[in-house]
C-alpha cells in the first residue's frame, strides 16, 4: 500500500461531484439553524456522530470485504430519505468513475455492474480505497472527514463565512473524528464477523427531514 | 400520565421483593427481579378464529407490562398494555413479544405514557419490544409517548419482522423530559424486516450523555419531542405513497421496501401527536 | 480508456467516444461565457434550428438550479426529457472544469434515456473570463460574450476568449446604443484567436443563429466522419 494514496482519495479536489453537495447545510441554512460558525460546527458534530459514523462504518466494512451488495442494503435501510438516497447513489456512481479511473481493476468494473445507477457513496468510497490499497481505518476517516468539509466548504459559500472560521470547525473536530473513526472501524469488524446488522445505525432527524425539504425546493445551489 | 407517583417503591432500593407485588399475585414467569433491577416480559399471540375474528392463546405478563384484552371492533382484538409500576428504571429489563399470525388482526396499544426514570440500579434500562406479523395479518402498535425525565438511562429496541403479506402500522413517540425538565439519555433503535429483508434500520439517541450534537441543527435542534409512524403494506411495493412534506418538521418518506416512514419533530407531545396523526389519516 | 469487454454494464470513465455498446456516442458542444451574454438564448435559438434535423438535448449547469433548465422549457425549445439541470454548488466552473462527473452522469443518461442523440449542448452557468470546459466532458466549446460587456472583452483575452473553439459576440444590434465598437472587437478577437473562427451575431434580427448552427453541423459532419 501507499501512504500517499489516501492523499489523493481524500484531496477535496478528487473529481467525484462532492463540490455541488452541502451535506445538509444548504437547508440548514435556508432554515436559519446555521447562521455562523458555532452553529456550523454544532451542525458537523451532529452529523459526524449520525450519518458520518454509518458511512465510515460502511466504508471501513467494504475494506474489509464484506458483500458490497449487502452493504449497499445496508445503507438503504439506514437512509429513510428517499433524496438522501437518490444523492448518496448519484455520488456512488461519480465516485466510482473516478475510483475507476484513478485505481482501475476488476472488482470496480463488477461493483459497477451491479449497481448501474450507483451504488451508496460509502460503500464505492470504501472500494476505492481498497482498490488502491488503503486499510479500513484510511477509508473510515475519508468517510468521516467528507461528512463534515462538505458542509463546511458548502457554508463559506452560502454564508460567505470566513473560510479561516470555517478551517477552525474542521480542526476543531479532528479529535472527535479520531474517536468515531475508532468506533466505525470496531463497527466494521463485528460486521465482517456476524453481518451487517452489526453496523451502526445512527441518525439525525433533521438531516432526513430537511433533506427531503431542500429536494422540493424550485430553486437552489447545491444538489442535496 | 400520572405514572411518576404510581410506582410507590421508586425511590426505594431495588431489591428482590420490594420493587414486586404482595406475593400470590401470578407473576410467576412474567417477572423476575434481576440483581438491582426488575426484569418484565409481556407475550402475546393473536391467532385467527376461523370465524373473521382474533383469538388471544396467549396474554401474558404483569406488573410493569401486563397486557389485558378490551373491546375490540371487527375482526381486530384489542389489547392494551398496562403499567402497575412506573418505569423502566435504571437496572431494569423489560421485553414485549407480539406475534400476529396469519390472517389474524390486532390493536396494541398502552393504557399510559412510559416514563423513564433514574433507578438506584447502576447501568441503563432495557425496553425491547419483538413484533412478529405474518402474510394477511396485520398489527397496528400505538403505543404512549416514551418520556426520559432527568437522569434516567434507557436504550429502547423495536423489532418488525414481518411477512411479505403482513400490515403494520408502528408508532413511536420520544418526549424528552417531563415539561421543563432536562432529559434524560435515550437511544432507541428502530428495525424493520420484511420477508427477511431489512427495509429500516435506524437509531436515534439523545439527551445529557448522548454522542455530540443530539441537540444540534443536524439532529433535534431544541425540538422536544421527536416521532416516527411507520406504515408497511404490500401494496406499497407497487404503488409507494409519494415522498412529501407535513409541514416544516415532517417528512412522509417511502422506504425501500412496502413501507413509508414519517419522521417528525415537535415543540412538545401535544403537537407532535397532531402532526402523526394527520400522517396516519394521510395514508388511510 | 476502452471498455468495450463490458458490453452491457458500466459506463465509461472518460469521455470514450463510444458508448458501453460500441456506438458512437452524441458529439458534445459546450456553451460558456460571462452572466448575461446570452448563453442560453443562443443554446435556444440553436434548438429551434436544429430540433428537425437532428437528435438533439440540453444539460444546463445553473448557478440557481433550474433556472436556466426552467427557461428553455417555458420556450418549449425542446420537450422536457431532453432537458435535464445539473447542480454546482455555486460553481458552475468547478462542475464543466474541475469535477465533470455530474455533468458526465447528465450526459449519459441522457443518452440512455431519450437516445440515441446526435447532439448535447452544455451550458455552463455566467461565469468568468477564465471559465472553460474540460475536454474530458466537451469535444468542442463555444464562448459567447456580448457588445453590452464592453467592448475591450476580445482584446483582455482568457481562456475562454483565446482557446474556445468559436468565439460568440452577440447582441450586435445593440452596439450603438452601448457605444461598442464592432470592427475594434472583431480586430481585437483574430489577435487573440489567430485561425480560431468568431462569429457577430444579433439574435433579434439578420441572419439570427445561423452562423452558429452551421459551424456546429461542420462540427457533427467531422465527428461523425
Amino acid at each position: 500500500m501507499t501512504r500517499a494514496a489516501l492523499l489523493v482519495l481524500a484531496d477535496g479536489r478528487f473529481p467525484a461531484g462532492g463540490h455541488a453537495h452541502s451535506g445538509g447545510a444548504e437547508a440548514a441554512v435556508k432554515a436559519g439553524r446555521i447562521t455562523g460558525a458555532g452553529d456550523l460546527e454544532d451542525f458537523c458534530r451532529g452529523r459526524l456522530h449520525t450519518a458520518g459514523l454509518v458511512a465510515g462504518a460502511l466504508a471501513a466494512a467494504a475494506v474489509l470485504g464484506v458483500d458490497p451488495r449487502e452493504l449497499d442494503a445496508a445503507a438503504d435501510a439506514r437512509t429513510p430519505s428517499p433524496a438522501l438516497r437518490l444523492a448518496a447513489r448519484r455520488l456512488g456512481r461519480q465516485l466510482l468513475r473516478a475510483a475507476r479511473a484513478s485505481w482501475p481493476c476488476a472488482e470496480l468494473d463488477r461493483v459497477a455492474g451491479w449497481f448501474p445507477k450507483g451504488a451508496h457513496q460509502p460503500v464505492v468510497l470504501g472500494l476505492a480505497a481498497r482498490a488502491a490499497g488503503l486499510g479500513p481505518s484510511d477509508a473510515a476517516y475519508c468517510a468521516l472527514y467528507e461528512s463534515v468539509s462538505g458542509p463546511a466548504t458548502a457554508t463559506v459559500r452560502l454564508l460567505s463565512l470566513d473560510p479561516f472560521d470555517a478551517t477552525g470547525v474542521l480542526a476543531r473536530l479532528a479529535p472527535e473524528l479520531d474517536a468515531v473513526a475508532e468506533s466505525a472501524v470496531g463497527a466494521a469488524g463485528r460486521a465482517a464477523a456476524r453481518g451487517v446488522a452489526a453496523l451502526p445505525a445512527a441518525s439525525g432527524p433533521l438531516l432526513e427531514i430537511m433533506a427531503e425539504a431542500h429536494a422540493s425546493w424550485p430553486a437552489r445551489l447545491f444538489a442535496s | 400520565m400520572t405514572l411518576a407517583g404510581v410506582r410507590a417503591d421508586a425511590p426505594g432500593p431495588a431489591t428482590a421483593g420490594v420493587r414486586g407485588d404482595a406475593p400470590g399475585t401470578a407473576l410467576t414467569g412474567a417477572r423476575a427481579d434481576l440483581p438491582g433491577g426488575v426484569r418484565a416480559d409481556a407475550r402475546i399471540v393473536a391467532r385467527a378464529d376461523g370465524r373473521g375474528g382474533t383469538a388471544l392463546p396467549v396474554l401474558d405478563g404483569s406488573g410493569p407490562l401486563a397486557p389485558r384484552r378490551t373491546r375490540g371492533s371487527g375482526g381486530e382484538a384489542r389489547v392494551m398494555v398496562v403499567g402497575a409500576m412506573s418505569g423502566p428504571l435504571g437496572g431494569d429489563r423489560f421485553t414485549l413479544h407480539a406475534r400476529v399470525e396469519e390472517d389474524a388482526r390486532l390493536h396494541l396499544g398502552s393504557s399510559a405514557a412510559t416514563l423513564a426514570l433514574p433507578g438506584q440500579a447502576p447501568g441503563e434500562a432495557r425496553y425491547d419490544v419483538r413484533l412478529d406479523v405474518a402474510d394477511g395479518a396485520e398489527l397496528r402498535w400505538l403505543p404512549e409517548q416514551l418520556i426520559s425525565a432527568t437522569g434516567s438511562d434507557l436504550r429502547v429496541t423495536t423489532l418488525a419482522e414481518l411477512a411479505a403479506g403482513a400490515r403494520l402500522v408502528l408508532r413511536e413517540e420520544q418526549v424528552l423530559g417531563r415539561a421543563g425538565e432536562t432529559p434524560g439519555l435515550l437511544t432507541s433503535r428502530l428495525t424493520l424486516r420484511v420477508a427477511g429483508r431489512t427495509v429500516l434500520d435506524q437509531e436515534l439517541s439523545c439527551g445529557p450523555g448522548a454522542p455530540g450534537g443530539w441537540d444540534g441543527p443536524a439532529a433535534l435542534a431544541g425540538h422536544r419531542a421527536v416521532g416516527q409512524l411507520l406504515v408497511v403494506r404490500p401494496e406499497f411495493a407497487e404503488r409507494p405513497p409519494g415522498a412529501r412534506m407535513l409541514g416544516e418538521c415532517a417528512a412522509l418518506m417511502p422506504l425501500p421496501g412496502p413501507a413509508a416512514l414519517v419522521t417528525a419533530l415537535a415543540p412538545d407531545a401535544l403537537r407532535l401527536r397532531r402532526v402523526l396523526d394527520e400522517a396516519r389519516e394521510l395514508l388511510g | 480508456m476502452h471498455l468495450d469487454h463490458l458490453p452491457h454494464g458500466p459506463a465509461a470513465v472518460s469521455a470514450d467516444a463510444h458508448r458501453p455498446d460500441g456506438t458512437r456516442r452524441a458529439l458534445r458542444i459546450g456553451l460558456g461565457g460571462p452572466v448575461g451574454s446570452g448563453k442560453t438564448a443562443t443554446v435556444a435559438a440553436l434548438c429551434r434550428e436544429l430540433r428537425d434535423e437532428l437528435s438533439l438535448a440540453v444539460v444546463t449547469n445553473d448557478i440557481y438550479t433550474r433556472e436556466d433548465a426552467e427557461f428553455l422549457l417555458r420556450e418549449a425549445v425542446l420537450p422536457p426529457e431532453r432537458i435535464t439541470a445539473v447542480e454546482t454548488g455555486a460553481c458552475p466552473h468547478t462542475a464543466i472544469r474541475d469535477d465533470i462527473s455530474a455533468n458526465l452522469e447528465a450526459v449519459e443518461d441522457l443518452e440512455e434515456t431519450v437516445g440515441p442523440l446526435d447532439l448535447i449542448l452544455v451550458e455552463s452557468g455566467g461565469d468568468n473570463l477564465t471559465a472553460t470546459f474540460s475536454k474530458g466532458l466537451v469535444d468542442a466549446q463555444i464562448f459567447v460574450i456580448d457588445v453590452a460587456g464592453g467592448d475591450d472583452i476580445p482584446r483582455k483575452g482568457g481562456p475562454g476568449v483565446t482557446t474556445a473553439d468559436l468565439l460568440v459576440v452577440n447582441k450586435t444590434d445593440l452596439a450603438p446604443y452601448v457605444g461598442s465598437d464592432l470592427a475594434r472587437m472583431a480586430a481585437d478577437a483574430k489577435t487573440q484567436r489567430a485561425e480560431l473562427p468568431v462569429v457577430l451575431q444579433s439574435l433579434r434580427g439578420g441572419s439570427g443563429v445561423a452562423d452558429v448552427a452551421a459551424w456546429v453541423r461542420e462540427r457533427l459532419a467531422a465527428w461523425t466522419a
